[in-house]
């Protein structure tokens, strides 16, 4: 398989302040790849020294397997979706689709016809002549990516082109994108700092945190199987206790919470005895009163806070018994839990599998 | 009663604030104006009697050196006014795009600093650099480029330097103004997009910066067509300007009828040339007043 984009060791400093730190990745021919961190972790910056617009400080850029060292934005085969979008409000759509290929000197009648195709492609057929501010936000989205895409870059660039829609459009626009990226092959590399875009999006995912990738991997892995503790909070939603190492043998270990509970569960790295750590656990991972049968599962008595209903996404808020920790527990609405009150104890098990824990840090 | 003396209210406001600029503008701008145009279409006949007649404006097209000059300052003006721009449209963007935030204002300062000083000091400032025995040729004579002074005032090169000197501030405040409201990744997102800093200047920065560059155009072209001292102190003796016709008029032949007519003519010019040039560019006067 043909690899896209290949960044090695790429630094950039501001002044004193590393904003990205020695980050490496290739990004295959066709993926899409994303890039997922907290506001302020050097997502953006990273992005510019792809596009060109900032020097890198060291380490070098190869799409395609040209060094990108010294090349203008204007001379780089990948184009850029600018988190404000940057339309041109003094053109119409057209005129804003054509710019690029405008720009190549390409003859006028094949300028119409792709604009034509791309309009169609990305469902704004008709939409040519409308000036910049009589379309929506999800239009506009729509302009911008195709805007781009009549250029047919290497690789397209995303800043977090979402950011600005209301929940529900972002939810649509999430799913069109990703079957648009599909039908038309090109290689996205999409920022954001929302976890469910990344997720739902993308064929790799990489985690960045404070100008370093913590993990890159399948959305599927970043969720199950966490390297990093940084990692297992930003992605989804985790419980986390902290305890110390009771004993342990191969990869799983006795961990004794803070508050005296016994778990036994499974650890990515080596662990001595006595060793703090930090536990995490998912809120679906937690079984709510049960079968007594099962022998496995590390069992604890809990009293529910409250109840908080919201669809499938309905969470239990409970504490353990004698502790004022909080934890969040996934509530299946199967009717199966009706039952269950605010005030009432109930028990709760999960298998040790399920957890993960991680030298304190 | 009492929505009664609410509206009595307001309207007393207004009349208050409308007063002195309704004052304002019949005492020193209309009164003045229609006597001037009176005054324009009247002559003194073989007995020194006043009377009307068209002969002050019959003279001017009658005597080449009259609209001559005209055409002179008007196609002068238009040049200055372009020149002014080409100069202040990378001032401006620079001011707003390139530099430092925090020096933007001390640039912009330093822009009005040469109107601390009257018009009158600045062109005298300039006359001392300039002149045959000034500091200009000093310089190239002492390193020796040159073996004898030459005369550097008194052309329309040097004049027209010192019109577009004068008149750069009232383009560039402007011109700041409407860069500064441009999105920087407008530009960013023309380049990724292939533009080179030609094509991102022609179809971005000016289609967005038109509203500033008529406002900043129209200030230049009526200082500089109804500026007298620069054209009159910098410029040849060739190089008439048409204010200095008017202030023939006024002053040395004391023709005050002549005058009124040519300074009516100047009017109806510099009116036409932003009309036609409000339409060249589809704007509109309210609008880019604002
Ligand atoms: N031109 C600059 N000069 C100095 N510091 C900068 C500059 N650009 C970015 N930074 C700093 O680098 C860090 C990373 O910025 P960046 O814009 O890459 O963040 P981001 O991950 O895109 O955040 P967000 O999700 O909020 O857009 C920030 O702390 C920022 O203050
Ligand atoms: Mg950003």
């Amino acid at each position: 398989m043909q690899i896209d984009l290949s960044v090695i060791d790429i630094t950039k400093k501001f002044d004193e302040f590393t904003a990205v730190e020695r980050v490496s990745f290739e990004v295959n021919q066709g993926d899409f790849f994303s890039i997922l961190g907290p506001s302020g972790c050097g997502k953006t910056t990273l992005l510019r020294m792809i596009a060109g617009f900032t020097e890198p400080t060291a380490g070098t850029i190869y799409i395609r397997g040209n060094d990108m060292a010294g090349i203008a934005p204007n001379k780089r085969p990948v184009n850029l979706i600018f988190q404000q979008l940057a339309l041109f409000p003094m053109m119409t759509v057209e005129e804003n689709i054509a710019f690029g290929l405008q720009r190549r000197r390409e003859n006028k009648a094949d300028i119409r016809k792709k604009v034509r195709a791309i309009l169609d492609r990305v469902e704004l057929p008709g939409f040519g002549e409308k000036q910049i501010d009589q379309i929506s936000g999800g239009q506009k989205q729509r302009v911008a990516i195709a805007r781009c895409l009549v250029l047919n870059p290497t690789v397209l660039l995303l800043d977090e082109p979402l950011g600005a829609l209301d929940l529900k459009l972002r939810e649509q626009m999430k799913v069109e994108l990703k079957k648009l990226q599909a039908q038309v092959g090109t290689t996205f590399i999409y920022i954001t700092h929302d976890q469910s875009e990344a997720l739902v999006m993308s064929d790799h995912v990489a985690v960045m945190n404070q100008g370093t990738f913590e993990q890159l991997d399948t959305p599927q892995n970043l969720y199950n199987k966490p390297q990093t503790p940084f990692v297992a909070r930003f992605v989804g939603q985790n419980n986390a206790w902290s305890g110390t190492v009771h004993q342990g043998q191969e990869r799983y270990h006795e961990i004794r919470t803070d508050e005296g509970l016994i778990f036994r569960t499974r650890a990515e790295e080596q662990l001595e005895p006595g060793q703090r750590v930090d536990l995490f656990l998912r809120p679906e991972a937690m079984l709510i009163q049960p079968d007594p049968g099962l022998t496995e599962l590390n069992r604890f008595d809990v009293v529910v806070n409250s109840i908080l209903f919201d669809g499938a996404n309905s969470q239990l808020l409970v504490s353990p018994l004698n502790s004022r920790r909080e934890l969040i527990v996934a509530l299946p609405q199967n009717r199966q839990y009706d039952y269950i009150d605010e005030g009432d104890k109930i028990e709760l098990g999960w298998d040790k599998d399920s957890g993960i824990c991680f030298r304190e840090r | 009663m009492k929505a009664f003396s609410g509206k009595l209210h307001i309207q007393w406001t207004l009349v208050c604030f409308l007063t002195p600029v309704v004052l304002w503008l019949s005492l020193l701008i209309v009164l003045p104006h229609i006597d001037l145009l009176l005054m324009s279409f009247r002559t003194e006949d073989d007995s020194g009697r006043l009377m009307w007649s068209l002969s002050n404006y019959m003279l001017f097209f009658r005597e080449p050196i009259y609209w001559l000059t005209f055409v002179r300052t008007a196609v002068y003006s238009i040049l200055v006014t372009f020149l002014t721009f080409v100069i202040a449209l990378p001032v401006a963007f620079y001011i707003t795009k390139v530099a430092a935030p925090r020096f933007q204002g001390f640039l912009t300062l330093l822009l009005l600093l040469p109107f601390w000083v009257s018009e009158l000091v600045r062109v005298y400032g300039w006359m001392i650099l300039l002149r045959e025995s000034g500091v200009i040729n000093h310089f190239l004579l002492k390193t020796g480029i040159l073996d004898r002074p030459v005369e550097m005032l008194y052309n329309d090169v040097t004049m027209i330097m010192g019109l577009v000197y004068t008149s750069m501030l009232f383009m560039v405040v402007p011109l700041i103004g409407v860069l500064e409201s441009l999105d920087d990744s407008l530009i960013e997102a023309a380049y990724d997009l292939g533009a080179n800093m030609w094509s991102i200047l022609i179809k971005i920065i000016i289609p967005h910066a038109v509203p500033g560059i008529v406002s900043g155009s129209i200030v230049v072209f009526m200082l500089t067509l109804g500026n007298y001292l620069t054209p009159n102190l910098m410029g040849g003796k060739n190089s008439l300007w048409f204010t200095e016709q008017i202030y023939n008029q006024f002053i040395a032949s004391f023709n005050w009828n002549q005058g009124s007519a040519f300074g009516f003519l100047l009017l109806v010019l510099s009116s036409l040339v932003i009309w036609v040039g409000l339409k060249l560019t589809n704007q509109k006067l309210s609008k880019v007043v604002k």
